[in-house]
């Protein structure tokens, strides 16, 4: 859905949904996913539909994503590192089974 | 000199003379003047780097690499490296998730408030004698039907992907909704070589003969050369639709297609990416949730703490500048951060040469110039405010629409915190950032009155999500541990 002005003179790789990715050092998770070509982040909690950022500066919490094991981080305001694990979420967060005593 | 840049919270200092929250133009103002004025200063944003939105990612940038953003954009570096170059600590990355004002108000070593801040993984709570909020504007929302599917985004956004990670919209982009702005962007993305298919201009042509009685005053500013040099070069390149009355995003699963009514015809255009704005509204969940008085501006259309001539809250020590006090654009918040770390610094008991209070005045009033004909030529049409269609998701976080808020308006809810409670429009992650300027509108229109008499949403510390963990592994304080075992902390087991 976007692209880059000028290719990263210093990249970084991390993951997004098990799948290798590259962007430039120090910028924000959300926009290294856009210029990946991903506009879907997440499902929304309530109806479940695609969602995707939609203000970029930590308003709108519509980019929420899963990076390395912490849920709910947002996307424009992480910086994207060597070797990120991230993941997109699905729906609302099921609680821990089991401890529902 | 050099701003120490702190990277975890256990680095943050226990007390400060001022916090200054936010690093945009006022916050980079306020700060550097009153670290030059001898203050002990922290500063702390959620941004890699200084600058706010407006100057975002200024200090990363060279016009080399990105000459479309122009000379406006640029002339923030200066005020980054003065920032930089100041005797101050500085938090980038940090959050800032609640700010209470000290209760016992002069505790005898002036603290005024306690702050909780996240900074890399660990939360604490610092105290300082004056707090500068300076959390500067976001977007005025616009709840259209689609606003919710990806391929949607604010101008904004697309302005910020653009200076801070040098990208554009690839394949067909429509802007749509009205104000300054729109156009800046228009002429910023031709110049990057992206492929606006339209710009739908909302403007609602009812606003001409109110806006007239501020256009000499207009005329006079810098804003109408910039403006129209803006307007015929975006009018040259792009199909210009005006008076739009209706809009509406279709799309399966994405962003597919933008139907939109001017008048009596309907028409559509394909999109891949559809940017909207309608003006921005200074963002103040941390002074609500602080305690701030808020009041309603008629004419910016958005609520505003309450301050006086230096931003002085209604809180004492608690101070507000630049766009997160009333919208009045870069060079106006610089100005009011130096003003406001002048009046801050004095409430402490530091020397200020008040001799240089007239020309801040007088710069302030200077570039207020204009600002009443873009406020009153931009206000959105009611249909852009409080959206007539039911099925518009009007709280994207728990997927609220305006129907069902109009139902619970009629209903008899006494205001927007019991509506709230009714169906959990504004509880989720944003806080009601996404929907409280829709919720109070549609509430004022279905009663017939005005925003101001139905206010806004109570907000309530943390303003943003901080994890269980990190609130845990946080010192307990003394009292803290009392009100929890029953004993003071030094009486032992």
């Amino acid at each position: 859905m976007f692209r880059r002005l000028r290719e990263p003179a210093d990249p970084v790789t991390f993951s997004f949904d098990d799948q290798p990715l590259r962007a430039a050092r120090g910028q924000s998770l959300a926009s290294a996913l856009l210029a990946a070509g991903v506009d879907t982040f997440r499902s929304s909690i309530v109806a479940g539909e695609p969602r995707g950022p939609y203000c970029m500066m930590g308003v709108c919490f519509e980019c929420l994503l899963t990076v390395d094991g912490v849920r709910n981080r947002q996307g424009c305001l992480v910086e994207v590192r060597d070797g990120m694990v991230v993941t997109s979420q699905h729906g609302a967060c099921a609680l821990p089974a089991g401890d529902a005593r | 000199m050099t701003a120490r840049i702190l990277s975890d919270a256990g680095s943050i200092a226990a007390t400060y003379d001022l916090a200054v929250i936010g690093a945009g133009p006022a916050g980079l103002a306020a700060a550097a003047e009153a670290s030059r004025l001898g203050a002990r200063v922290l500063a702390i944003d959620e941004n890699a780097a200084p600058g706010g939105q407006i100057y975002r990612s200024v200090t990363r940038n060279s016009p080399r690499d990105l000459p479309v953003l122009g000379q406006d954009y640029w002339n923030g570096q200066a005020l980054a490296d003065s920032f930089l170059t100041s005797d101050l600590d500085y938090a980038p990355g940090g959050t800032v998730w609640s700010l209470e004002p000290a209760t016992a108000g002069d505790d005898g070593r002036g603290i005024r408030a306690r702050i909780g801040i996240s900074l890399n993984g660990a939360a604490c709570l610092i105290d300082a004698k004056a707090v500068i909020i300076a959390t500067g504007a976001m977007e005025r929302p616009m709840p259209v039907p689609g606003w919710t599917l990806p391929g949607v985004m604010t101008a904004g956004a697309a302005q910020i992907a653009l200076k801070s990670a040098a990208i554009v919209p690839a394949g067909r982009v429509v802007l749509a909704g009205c104000g300054p702005l729109i156009y800046l962007l228009a002429a910023q993305l031709l110049d990057a070589g992206a492929e606006i298919a339209a710009l739908l201009d909302t403007t609602d042509r009812r606003r001409y003969p109110a806006a007239v009685r501020h256009l000499p005053d207009f005329l006079r500013s810098p804003y109408f050369r910039k403006g129209l040099s803006l307007l015929l070069k975006v009018r040259r390149s792009v199909p210009v639709v005006s008076g739009i009355t209706a809009l509406r995003i279709l799309g399966d699963r994405k962003a597919e297609t933008i139907e939109f009514h001017t008048g009596h015809r309907k028409r559509t255009v394909a999109a891949d990416c559809v940017l909207l704005h309608q003006g921005i509204v200074p963002n103040i969940n941390l002074a609500s949730a602080a305690g701030c008085a808020i009041e309603w501006n008629e004419r910016q259309r958005a609520f505003q703490p309450a301050t006086d001539t230096e931003g002085g809250s209604s809180l004492p020590g608690i101070f507000v500048a630049g766009d997160g006090g009333g919208i009045g654009g870069a060079q106006h918040a610089e100005v009011c951060g130096r003003i406001a770390a002048f009046a801050a610094l004095r409430t402490i008991g530091l020397a200020v040469p008040e001799t240089a209070l007239a020309a801040l005045r007088e710069e302030r009033r200077r570039f207020a110039k204009g600002r009443a004909f873009l406020d009153t030529l931009y206000r959105p049409a009611e249909a852009f405010r409080a959206p007539p269609d039911p099925d518009t998701i009007v709280c994207r976080c728990e997927e609220v629409r305006a129907g069902t808020l109009r139902g619970i308006v009629a209903l008899g809810v006494p205001g927007p915190n019991q509506l709230k409670t009714f169906v959990r429009c504004g509880m989720g992650p944003c806080q009601g950032r996404m929907c409280a300027l829709t919720v109070s509108e549609i509430m004022a229109a279905e009663r017939g009155t005005s925003p101001a008499e139905i206010g806004t949403y109570r907000l309530r510390a943390p303003v943003k999500p901080l994890r269980l963990s990190e609130m845990a592994a946080m010192p307990p304080s003394p009292s803290a541990v009392l009100a929890v075992t029953g004993r003071s902390p030094d009486e032992g087991p």
